[in-house]
């Protein structure tokens, strides 16, 4: 293994929703991964799914890695939309970690149900029990290893919790196939709105 | 950039056709030279050459100098070399000058077989897909069956496209960079206006200048003038000339007062010396022709059914003459065919000049694609 795939195979490794996005994909699926960053994911759902990969990603030194990783990658901003994209024609298009970045929401969320049969978002549970804890008795804005950010410095514009995704999704007809909930790598069932980290869904259009 | 990373010194060729070539246009080129160059060693089972496709006043000499003293290296020098984004340790890159043109390919400057005289404006009109065939044949010439990749700018971005359409088997990597699936309205007025200049210049002929002894310096001049006011952004002419004046004091008159006017005088005089009237109309009609997307009903997608290659869509945020919204719909029909393709809109503030210069991420993006051709 050279030094690059190494690199990639741990970062896969850190990224704990990695695993289980890839026990939602299809052997030989088509998939668009925004925000791909250097293209870890896709790297590793090629070896284990054989994909047909493409990644979006804004950076340019992002871009760059992930050209560098052999990935099919197109430079654009998921504000403007994906109009680049015909409809359906994704069998699954991912979001990981990036919704709470993103400043239409709505309109991103829409645009992946358009393009992609299916919809993979992931993103930090903003209800869970430390941040809340952080804000309630220690009156901080929250920040964590997967939060790091300060709120005056933060990527992060849209924070919600399961329960607003939850809600979110039932008003905007968003159909729910699946939902985990994680915390530390392990999957939450008990009240996972306040024990979860991590929120991952499954999404389709109604 | 180091010296060693020159391909040094360099020579020009020229392959001549015998073989009849028949335009797009329904004319027949009976016989036809190309000048070319060529850069790096071809390899033993040819797998790789490299194509580099010129805009509209480009030529064959792409890299190196023609001798030690040679003022400016070929034009895209910055590019190709050893060591360079497209490594000539690794590529057998060529260049060459296309048919209508005025560095020593068949064209208006060169002599009618049939008549033994200059072609001028006798000289067929030729297209991007004239070229392409033409090319073609030039690979033929030089052996390769295949080429590894098609590299083009501009107008070369289009041949580079028109490659993958017309001869999916015989080239396997698309470098579409600063270009765009055809012409807008706004840029066949652009040419338009050149054209004009040129055709209205009195001592043009209708083409026929050599005849009379002189050569439609003006016309030529004011279309350079024109084309140089939209290779340029708005900000990098405020950040290169601003409102200053030559000579520090406004004179109250119709001489050169803006160092703006300085610097387009001098390019315009400069290209008038050294340019064909004639090959300048052709190119710019090329530009206005081409939209493989006409025959199929202006959809694009279905024009690049049968492209097999893989393709680097590259296109420069000031570039308003091919700007970042034309590459992406070349982007989003090689999508639709689920091919092989990446994308990179590169922040510079060249305009469309940006696709020569020699910014660091957009040459590592070359670097990183041409790395990952196999040959």
């Amino acid at each position: 293994m050279g030094n690059l795939e190494k690199n990639i195979a741990l970062n896969a490794e850190n990224r704990a929703d990695f695993a289980l996005i890839a026990k939602w994909i299809a052997a030989n699926a088509k998939v668009l991964d925004l925000g791909c960053g250097d293209g870890a994911l896709l790297t590793q759902l090629r070896k284990t799914h054989n994909v047909r990969a493409y990644g979006v990603e804004k950076d340019d030194a992002n871009w760059l890695k992930a050209m560098n990783n052999g990935i099919d990658v197109i430079q654009m901003d998921l504000e403007s939309g994906l109009s680049g994209f015909e409809a359906q024609s994704f069998d699954v298009v991912i979001l990981s970690q990036t919704l709470q970045a993103v400043l239409n929401t709505e309109a991103i969320v829409k645009e992946m149900l358009r393009v992609g049969r299916e919809v993979i978002v992931t993103f930090p549970n903003f209800g869970y029990w430390r941040y809340r804890f952080q804000l309630a008795l220690a009156g901080h804005m929250p920040v964590s290893d997967t939060l790091p950010y300060q709120w005056y410095d933060t990527p992060n514009v849209h924070l919600c919790t399961i329960q607003d995704f939850d809600e979110f999704c039932r008003k905007s007809d968003i159909v729910i196939q699946e939902r985990l909930v994680l915390n530390d790598k392990e999957s939450v069932h008990f009240m996972p709105n306040m024990m979860g980290a991590l929120a991952m869904y499954r999404l389709r259009s109604k | 950039m180091s010296e060693n990373s020159s391909v040094g010194i360099v020579a020009p060729q020229i392959a001549h056709f015998n073989e009849p070539l028949t335009l797009k246009s329904g004319q027949v080129l009976p016989q036809f030279n190309l000048i070319y160059e060529t850069y790096g060693e071809l390899n033993a089972d040819k797998s790789n050459a490299v194509l580099i496709c010129h805009a509209l006043s480009g030529h064959h000499h792409v890299a190196g100098k023609h001798h030690e003293d040679d003022k400016n290296p070929g034009w895209w020098d910055n590019l190709i070399g050893p060591g360079k984004p497209l490594d000539t340790n690794k590529f057998f890159v060529i260049g060459l000058n296309n048919l209508g043109g005025c560095h020593g390919s068949s064209g208006p400057l060169s002599t009618n077989p049939d008549t033994d005289r200059p072609w001028g404006a006798t000289f067929p009109i030729v297209t991007v897909e004239d070229w392409v065939n033409s090319q073609a044949r030039l690979a033929d010439f030089l052996g390769i069956k295949q080429l590894a990749a098609v590299l083009g700018g501009s107008l070369g971005g289009m041949q580079a496209l028109q490659w993958a359409i017309a001869y999916p088997e015989r080239m396997r990597h698309a470098l579409v960079i600063a270009s765009a699936p055809n012409l807008t309205a706004q840029n066949i007025a652009f040419n338009e206006v050149a054209r004009q200049a040129i055709i209205t210049d009195p001592e043009f002929y209708d083409g026929d200048y050599f005849n009379h002894g002189v050569l439609p310096r003006r016309g030529l001049r004011i279309a350079r003038m024109l084309g140089h006011i939209t290779y340029l952004s708005d900000d990098a002419m405020g950040a290169k000339f601003g409102r200053k004046l030559r000579d520090g004091n406004i004179k109250y008159g119709f001489d050169v007062e803006f160092e703006m006017e300085s610097y387009l005088r001098y390019q315009g005089d400069k290209f008038a010396g050294e340019f064909d009237a004639n090959t300048y109309l052709r190119m710019t009609r090329a530009l206005d022709y081409f939209d493989p997307a006409f025959e199929y009903g202006g959809d694009l997608s279905v024009a690049l059914a049968k492209v097999t290659a893989d393709f680097l869509v590259v296109s420069f945020t000031s570039d308003w003459r091919f700007s970042p919204a034309r590459s992406r719909e070349i982007v989003k029909a090689l999508l639709d065919n689920e091919l092989s393709v990446s994308y990179a809109e590169v922040t510079a503030a060249h305009g469309h000049d940006a696709f020569l210069m020699p910014d660091a991420h957009y040459h590592n993006i070359m670097r990183a694609y041409f790395a990952k051709i196999e040959v």
